[in-house]
């Protein structure tokens, strides 16, 4: 019974009841393709005429509603980069019919040769009829009203209302801000900006560009239908565009206004930050360049100037410049001889102007020397003679092992492109690059910052804000916060240590009594920037360019402008509860004591001043609230 | 060795059919290439053309040898194409945002396209043994669906929406061909009734909004909405008697997206018309009815369900691109059989056509 049933249930399928299937399968695909069948008579045959009319004009199409780009603020909230509308003419050749004749009446009008406006159509990629041609970006108010008035004797001419970015204090904070400009092929292929198209405007350098994707916004769109001259006849669908975050940069405004304001005349670079968090307040690097010019597209010319001047206005020296570090390299040779213990306190070399070492005479500075000089006497006169000796007693990759757990030689990770990593020797180093063993004269140079080191002006103020901190490096940040367009809270840049100097506080409590003297004691090598009401310390930097032979005399007169030392600064301040580090670059600016301190001087008086009074603001705040005054300075910061 | 009656049996008709489709997918492709701005791509043209030869000679092969060799060797070239498959997301090039193509000297492969042949000739292996009218349990069908489940899920991390979901709609036909027990069905249909809707669940906003603008187009105006326009007044726009070859105008303002792969029928449409148009989809129809056919006059478990596979796949993608051409379907990127541009696609028609000729000549060599 069972049996039988199990067999008649799992009857083995045969051909016969395979094509009983087949024959409905037959079925359900006819019935498919029925509906295809009227789907095509609906479209050709009942609503032939009516696709036939709009398919003549191409009659349906796309406009794209570009979002506004985010607007950028320094720390304070003051505005330093906005939009502003800009009226652009373009032209859609298959309803500017006849071409020739509507150019000419517009060339009248927008006062532009009409052979300039053919060859621009001429120009254009992905040439097609129906796509607009842009003919002259930010037209003026005279020729709109002139426009709007024949717009009927100008048929294919459009006047679109673009955003066009603008850059309030134009050359102000030009390399940390950077610029837009036009997508080029290879970005367009990188996969790295999958909504843009070409014609489309990025941020190419600075900040524009780290933060493109905040600020860039989403592109919105309308499909319309146009009539035989390209007027709109009607909207039928739009998506509205996105506008981009806004973001707040660290910088203070008024400390990079007055950095650049000093550096104006000189190639050099000015980093101030805040030691205690890593923000960056000034980021200066001169000469600059005027953003605004990239707006439009930058012409040839303009261009190639930029590019071929000697002076290399595009380099963010204050990232990308390696200058040898001069004298400002012996706070680290300090640390090491302290740490490693080759010196304490009580050690005391004496300085005769000079030290034999080898065959050879190495001299200091000062021809006369210093006499008896403790390490803090040597940090605050500069004596080289001493530094010659803890070098000497380190050995060179001892030193190197110290500069790079501070920070040199390699990137800090600042968010901006192209930053270079300066350069630590050691003997191994010199083997693989040159083939050459060290030599130990080389040791001695490396020790007071001469030789084969190099170090970018943002390194040595992470650096020395370190220093002035008790030992955290933070990392360098420009970026506070990202908000929407209607001030919701996005994000906030969270501070972070990225090392730590391998030093103890005794050490670094020495080497901060040597930098305090620099600029406040009798003999201090910056002792000319004192000032009575702030406490700063520093150190300064004299890097030659060109290494003078050690019997050779030469006068300083005599030095073409070229071949002249570049001056260093790097300070702190207030010296007992630091609120800024600066480190200043002057190229061929002979003394850092000279070209280099009083920049820092004054930059350090222009903050703490503003400090200062936004300060007193909190100090009411606090008797209501009672919270700590930092916390609530915060708040008055992002209000 | 090579019996005399294979020649005599050769299905002339099959063959003749595909050559006639072939050559009116010739023509449109060309139309479709030299009008596309700012550049003609004529050389699109004349590359297909060579894939045609290779096609046509990879028909031949697919022919030559005994169709049930193909039982033995399913799991190999099933293993192969899996293999090819992970080399894509291994080795694979960026083209557009996805990674489908894997570059060999001079030429580009998409092995995506391969492995539908792959899981056509395994799930037919599967379902040729022990088949019993009853239909298969839920049980039996695990198998078949991690066969199915592997190459889909390394195609949809390419991705390739829409070769995934072609070979879904193969393996679906196929499963509910050699039918589902009834019990097992019932089951099937109730937990995925219960499943789907969790699943949506915990999709994230924008894959929601993914799936949303597949199913409804009008969603993205600016990009699949617009598309679909672009396609219906193309269509349309050729009434009943065309434009004529070459004077399409909406292809030639490219204003069509893809129109050489994807929206190649709205180029034919719009320059043969209604005439044009009704002649190709009949086409199509009697080809995917021959197949069927000779799916019934195989007397042997294998041939048959292979051969429904393979007029499965052709007539899935028929109808999804000539769908969504004329605003039925999503937008989803499938080639359309012997027409579409692409050397892999018309590579793998080719090998499904010489495997229909296949089971239609040894039809009357069993036992």
């Amino acid at each position: 019974m069972f049996g039988e049933a199990l067999i008649k249930y799992l009857k083995t399928a045969d051909s016969e009841w395979y094509k009983q299937r087949i024959i409905s399968i037959m079925i359900c695909i006819l019935a498919v393709f029925v509906i295809l069948f009227v789907r095509l008579i609906y479209l050709q045959v009942i609503n032939g005429e009516e696709l036939r009319r709009l398919s003549l004009n191409n009659s349906i199409r796309l406009q794209s509603i570009d979002p506004p780009r985010g607007r950028v603020y320094d720390r304070n909230g003051k505005i330093l980069v906005d939009n502003r509308p800009s009226f652009d003419v373009s032209i859609i050749l298959k309803d500017a019919q006849p071409v020739e004749q509507t150019i000419e009446k517009l060339s009248e009008y927008i006062q532009v040769a009409a052979s300039d406006l053919m060859s621009t159509i001429m120009h254009t990629r992905d040439f097609s009829s129906y796509k607009p041609i842009l003919l002259k970006q930010d037209i003026g108010r005279n020729a709109l009203a002139a426009l709007e008035v024949h717009k009927h004797d100008l048929p294919g001419v459009g006047v679109k209302v673009n955003l066009r970015r603008n850059y309030i204090t134009n050359q102000h904070a030009a390399h940390l801000i950077g610029y837009l400009s036009e997508i080029n092929s290879d970005e367009l292929k990188s996969g790295d900006y999958p909504e843009c198209r070409s014609g489309d405007l990025i941020g190419k350098f600075g900040a524009e560009k780290t933060y493109d994707s905040l600020l860039r916004g989403k592109r919105g769109g309308r499909q319309v239908e146009v009539n035989a001259n390209g007027q709109v006849v009607r909207v039928l669908k739009t998506v509205t565009s996105i506008p981009g975050h806004n973001i707040f940069l660290t910088l203070d405004q008024d400390v990079q206004k007055k950095s650049e304001e000093l550096l104006e005349g000189v190639a050099g670079a000015v980093v101030a930050m805040e030691p205690t968090s890593g923000r960056i307040l000034a980021l200066a690097s001169g000469p600059t360049f005027d953003q605004n010019a990239f707006v439009g597209g930058i012409s040839r010319e303009k261009w190639a100037s930029l590019i071929s001047n000697p002076f290399r206005p595009m380099a963010n020296r204050a990232i990308q410049g390696e200058y040898p570090p001069g004298s400002t390299y012996k706070i680290i040779t300090a640390l090491a001889g302290l740490e490693e213990g080759v010196i304490d306190e009580e050690t005391i070399f004496e300085c005769p102007g000079f030290y034999r070492f080898g065959n050879r005479v190495y001299r200091c500075w000062k021809k006369g020397g210093h006499g008896k000089v403790d390490i803090i006497k040597a940090l605050a006169e500069s004596c080289d003679v001493f530094f010659y000796q803890v070098g000497q007693k380190l050995g060179v990759d001892r030193l190197a092992w110290y500069a790079k757990a501070s920070g040199l030689g390699s990137a800090t990770g600042i968010h901006l492109d192209h930053e270079a990593s300066g350069l630590i020797p050691t003997a191994a180093w010199k083997q693989k690059r040159t083939g050459i063993p060290w030599q130990e004269g080389e040791t001695l140079s490396v020790a007071i910052g001469q030789g084969f080191n190099l170090a970018t002006p943002l390194q040595m103020a992470v650096f020395t804000s370190a220093v002035a901190n008790g030992g955290k490096r933070y990392k360098p940040l420009i970026l506070e916060a990202i908000k929407t367009l209607d001030g919701r809270l996005l994000h906030e840049e969270t501070l972070r240590v990225i090392g730590k100097l391998p030093v103890g506080e005794k050490t670094l409590d020495l080497v901060k009594e040597g930098l305090w003297q620099v600029v406040n004691s009798e003999k201090g090598t910056a002792r000319r920037i004192r000032l009575s009401r702030i406490q700063i310390s520093g150190k300064t930097g004299t890097s030659q360019v060109i290494s003078r032979k050690d019997d050779e005399e030469i006068a300083e007169e005599n030095i073409a402008a070229h071949l002249k030392s570049h001056a260093w600064f790097v300070a702190y301040a207030p010296s007992d509860a630091p609120r800024i580090a600066v480190s200043v670059v002057v190229e061929h600016g002979e003394h850092g004591s000279g070209a280099a301190a009083p920049i820092a001087k004054e930059i350090i008086k222009t903050y703490l001043r503003s400090y200062k009074s936004r300060t007193q603001l909190v100090a009411q705040k606090i008797d209501k609230k009672g919270n700590r005054p930092r916390e609530i300075s915060k708040d008055i910061l992002r209000d | 060795m090579f019996d005399r009656r294979l020649v005599q049996y050769f299905d002339w008709g099959l063959f003749g059919l595909s050559v006639v489709i072939g050559c009116i997918g010739l023509a449109t492709l060309y139309s479709a290439v030299t009008a596309e701005a700012p550049a003609p791509q004529k050389i699109l043209f004349f590359k297909q053309l060579i894939w045609f030869a290779i096609g046509l000679a990879a028909m031949v092969v697919s022919f030559m040898f005994n169709y049930k060799l193909l039982d033995r060797w399913a799991q190999s070239i099933y293993t192969i194409c899996i293999l090819l498959l992970i080399c894509v997301l291994v080795f694979g090039k960026y083209i557009g945002g996805s990674k489908r193509w894997l570059i060999l000297g001079p030429i580009s492969i998409q092995p995506s396209e391969l492995v539908k042949i792959a899981v056509i000739a395994v799930l037919a292996r599967y379902f040729s043994k022990d088949a019993y009218t009853r239909g298969f349990t839920l049980r039996e069908l695990i198998r078949p669906f991690i066969l199915t489940m592997i190459p889909i899920l390394l195609i949809v991390k390419q991705p390739d929406l829409g070769t995934a979901m072609v070979i879904v709609l193969i393996a679906g036909t196929m499963t509910v061909f050699v039918k589902i027990e009834r019990r097992s069905l019932i089951s099937l249909i109730v937990s995925c009734s219960i499943i789907i809707p969790m699943i949506w669940f915990f999709l994230k906003e924008y894959q929601k909004q993914r799936i949303l603008v597949f199913l409804d187009p009008d969603r993205d105006p600016l990009g699949a909405g617009y598309h679909i326009i672009q396609s219906k007044i193309a269509i349309g726009s050729g009434m009943i008697g065309g434009k004529g070859f070459l004077k399409g105008t909406q292809n030639a303002l490219s204003f069509l997206p893809e129109e050489h792969t994807d929206f190649i029928f709205s180029v034919l449409a719009e320059e043969w018309g209604f005439l044009g148009s009704i002649v190709l989809i009949l086409l199509f129809l009697v080809l995917i009815f021959w197949g069927l056919n000779i799916a019934i006059a195989c007397r042997e478990p294998f041939g048959t369900i292979l051969a429904v596979g393979i007029t499965a796949m052709i007539f899935w993608q028929v109808f999804i691109n000539i769908g969504m051409a004329m605003g039925l379907m999503p937008v989803v990127g499938v080639p359309l059989p012997f027409i579409s541009y692409g050397g892999s696609s018309a590579l793998t028609i080719a090998i499904g056509i010489g495997l229909l000729l296949n089971v239609s000549m040894r039809r009357f060599l069993l036992e």
